[in-house]
């Protein structure tokens, strides 16, 4: 963390890169910088520091790979609910704030941060939240940090919520609608719609998954090996599903092909995210280019 | 006498002035100012005694908070708002008479949708109110606090409260989906979204938790879960708390998260089973209730887990409820815990910490060594599936010098959970009662991020001021717990 401490410094515009998969999400971190001083890229720690099975709990460095961290989890049964394409990072995962497909049944990235210690625009090491799995500390830091493209802070090393592997999943389709599937069955891991066909995920022990699979096949879903394949672009769901679309039903985020612009902002509210953005970071020295105000969902 | 007097008269001038405004706003009939109301709201279920409430104003819409807010601060005025005052850390009591906003009278459920699973409510709907309304729906509001006969949603949203369901389905805050809230500047925000996760800042997220100090939330939208389908209780009972607390976390090493998992030692057992006949075992160090949902074929596979388990780690018996009577009459002893305890003696206070899991054991028997050293009674009934202690002091205010002990005990209970890598509340918040203690948890860099997080919602200070963060300034005649005159819980 010191080492990290030292690079990210008390001075001049730095960003900080993760696996560099969603890297101009929000624009670029780049942006200012095209006429304005230098970017400095930082890179926070790796590695697993300690997972700790019976507290449902890991302390990780941000900087680690999620596949890196699913490998070390799985051998105790673990997972976190936290996803992102090849490549990404735990600290990057986080600071986008995107939630799993999963999100019904395993919750959302927001909720999986218990502790981070950061850098903050001072120079100086912070933490927010704490370690233990229940916690009303005082403000809770850690919802406003994910999500927040690294504006507000750096993510260090944190702790996250672990939670067990299901025994089974499998994904069914068919032609039924949305609402129909989810009323047959209790709390599906995810439920997905193109506009003709319907992709629900099962999870849990076989034997709840085989009975659901059951019921759900006498309604005229089929097994299938995955989910559609998701379009690059993230919207939220406004009453219509674009061509070539999919949505996750009971989230309202919407996967398409072709950018939607981010949804407008009330004036209030934004400049409440300013006050906040300018009391963490009074110089504007964190990823300067980037805003999550820009991102659409 | 010139100085003091003057100011004095100033400051009554001021309040009259403040009182005028107020009742121009929302009508005189609404704003009290008498000492009947002032004293009503003086505390909160909290053993902190001495705030002083000053006017008193009950809203009853949106725009009425909002101009309650906006002629509090214009007058410099702090504010607080009000739920059921069921808060246990001194969250509502007021400091140096600010405006009193009560939402008593914002209790309607505005709108259930049942298809996508989510209502919105005013803030003074009370938490059991919106279940019994949804009965037959096949749905729920998870959020069980043990106070929820009384308690209010928006309380919940301050305090981001818990209960014994929230081990699997998680605290208030994963429950609420969006928040209309009234700045401490007076304006009218909604934070969230009822259907995906708002853009930006999680200003929804940093709200629930706040007790009071962002604003005030005037509309919720919770998110409704689904009844399981498959519902199994057991007790277990153990001859050594240790073996009960082992228990806790082989389940959960071995991948089993219940719906629920309470557990009550000797104490709370001898105190509730006369009441409730709930059928604990009275000789036994410990019982733990471990609650399973979901569908039916899994809820018996980890019936039997748990049960192996438990005899595994030394469980005397292993009961599963075979009926929903009986599983009612399990949950009626947990539920009433506090009621009974209130027979034993007149005072009591109900602490609140969180510990590693896994070391919930030995932190329970350094607590009780540390509290029989200071000559008083504790009991521990708590969420051990999630390390949630409750340690329960009782005592007898009248006795001289016992408060000074109390004090002294919840310092200890504080130190021990730090020690074993906990922290200072799981749901009860820290308002008044443990400001004090947070710096030793957290370091001046730490307390100084929290506070620039406040200073954004609350950039003049006027939004329940003095609670959670440690300041120099004292909250009026509230002077720490060694001098509170008397047990309160009546
Ligand atoms: C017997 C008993 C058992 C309890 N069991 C539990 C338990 O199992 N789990 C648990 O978590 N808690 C428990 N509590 C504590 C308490 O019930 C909760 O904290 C509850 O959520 C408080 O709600 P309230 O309506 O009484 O709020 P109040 O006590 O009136 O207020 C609490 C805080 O919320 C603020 N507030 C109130 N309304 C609003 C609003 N609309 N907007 C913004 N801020 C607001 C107040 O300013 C104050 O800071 C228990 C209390 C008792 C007495």
């Amino acid at each position: 963390m010191e080492r990290f401490r030292d690079e990210v410094g008390a001075d001049g515009a730095v960003c900080v890169r993760g696996g560099g998969t969603r890297w101009t999400l929000g624009m670029s971190p780049y942006v200012e910088a095209d006429e304005g001083p230098e970017v400095r890229v930082v890179t926070a720690p790796q590695g697993i520091q300690k997972h700790d099975p019976a507290e449902m709990t890991v302390m990780v460095g941000a900087g680690t790979a999620l596949t890196d961290l699913a490998a070390a989890l799985s051998l105790h049964g673990q997972e976190v609910a936290l996803e992102g394409p090849p490549g990404s990072t735990v600290g990057g995962t986080l600071a986008v704030g995107h939630s799993s497909v999963r999100r019904p049944r395993i919750g959302a990235a927001r909720d999986t941060l218990l502790q981070a210690e950061c850098v903050g625009a001072d120079g100086a090491l912070f933490k927010a939240g704490g370690p233990t799995v229940k916690n009303v500390t005082g403000y809770d830091l850690c919802r406003l940090l994910v999500g927040s493209l690294g504006t507000l802070a750096l993510l260090g090393r944190v702790i996250l919520r672990t939670r067990p592997v299901p025994e089974q999943t499998i994904w069914m389709t068919g032609g039924l609608l949305p609402s129909d599937v989810l009323a047959a069955c209790y709390r599906p891991a995810g439920v997905l719609w193109d506009g003709t066909s319907t992709f629900v995920r099962l999870e849990g022990y076989s034997s709840d998954v085989r009975d659901e699979a059951q019921s759900l096949a006498l309604l005229g879903l089929s097994g299938v090996d995955g989910p559609p394949s998701l379009p690059m672009h993230r919207d939220r769901w406004r009453g219509t599903l674009p061509a070539g679309g999919v949505l996750e039903v009971s989230t309202g985020v919407l996967h398409r092909p072709d950018p939607a612009p981010a949804a407008p902002v009330a004036p209030a509210v934004r400049a409440l995210a300013d006050r906040v953005r300018a009391g963490f970071d009074p110089r504007g020295r964190l990823n300067p280019g980037r805003d999550p105000y820009l991102v659409t969902a | 006498m010139g100085q003091n007097g003057r100011m004095a008269a100033e400051t009554d001038r001021g309040t009259d002035l403040l009182v005028a405004d107020l009742e121009a706003a929302i009508g005189s009939e609404r704003v009290a100012v008498g000492g009947g109301a002032r004293r009503l709201y003086s505390r909160d279920s909290s053993i902190i005694a001495g705030g002083r409430a000053g006017p008193v104003c009950f809203a009853e819409s949106t725009d009425d908070v909002a101009a309650c807010v906006r002629v509090a601060t214009a007058h410099g005025r702090a504010f607080v708002a009000r739920g059921a005052g069921t808060g246990l850390s001194g969250g509502a009591v007021p400091c140096n008479e600010p405006v009193v906003i009560v939402t008593t009278r914002m209790n309607r459920i505005l709108e259930v949708d049942l298809d996508r699973r989510l209502a919105w409510v005013e803030p003074w709907v009370v938490n059991l109110d919106l279940t019994r309304h949804l009965a037959g729906s096949g749905l729920h509001f998870a959020p069980d606090p043990s106070s929820q006969q009384a308690c209010t949603i928006g309380g919940n949203v301050a305090n981001n409260s818990g209960g014994p369901h929230c081990l699997a389905y998680g605290v208030t805050s994963a429950h609420v989906v969006a928040l209309e809230v009234v700045l401490p500047d007076g304006s009218v925000v909604v934070l969230g979204d009822e259907l995906c996760d708002a853009t930006g800042y999680d200003l929804r997220g940093v709200f629930v938790g706040s007790e009071g100090t962002f604003g005030i939330a005037t509309r919720i939208a919770v998110r409704l879960t689904p009844d399981p389908p498959a519902v199994r209780t057991l007790l277990l009972d153990f001859m050594d708390i240790a073996d009960a607390a082992e228990t806790v976390s082989a389940i959960i090493a071995a991948g089993v998260v219940p719906a629920a998992m309470e557990m009550m030692d000797q104490g709370v057992v001898a105190a509730v089973e006369p009441f409730v006949g709930a059928g604990y075992p009275l000789d036994a160090a410990a019982v733990l209730i471990v609650e399973l949902d979901g569908l039916p074929a899994g809820v018996s596979l980890e019936v039997d887990l748990v049960a192996e388990m438990g005899r595994a780690h030394g469980a005397r018996t292993v009961r599963v409820a075979a009926d929903e009577e009986e599983r009612a009459r399990i949950w009626k002893g947990r539920k009433n815990a506090f009621g009974a305890i209130a027979h034993i003696k007149p005072g009591y206070y109900l602490h609140d910490t969180v510990v590693p899991r896994t070391r919930l054991a030995e932190v329970v028997a350094e607590i009780n060594e540390a509290v029989e050293r200071l000559d008083l009674i504790v009991m521990h009934v708590f969420h051990a599936g999630d390390g949630n202690l409750h340690p329960l002091l009782v005592f007898d205010p009248r006795e001289p010098g016992v408060m000074d002990r109390v004090a002294a005990a919840g310092e200890e209970i504080v130190r021990i959970s730090l020690a074993a890598g906990g922290v200072l509340s799981g749901e009860h918040g820290i308002g008044l009662e443990k400001r004090r203690f947070m710096p030793m948890l957290f370091t001046p860099a730490d307390l100084a991020a929290q506070l620039r997080l406040r200073r954004a919602f609350d950039t003049q200070g006027l939004a329940n001021p003095l609670k959670i963060l440690p300041t120099s300034a004292s909250c009026g005649d509230v002077m720490g717990l060694g001098t509170v005159p008397e047990g309160v819980w009546t």
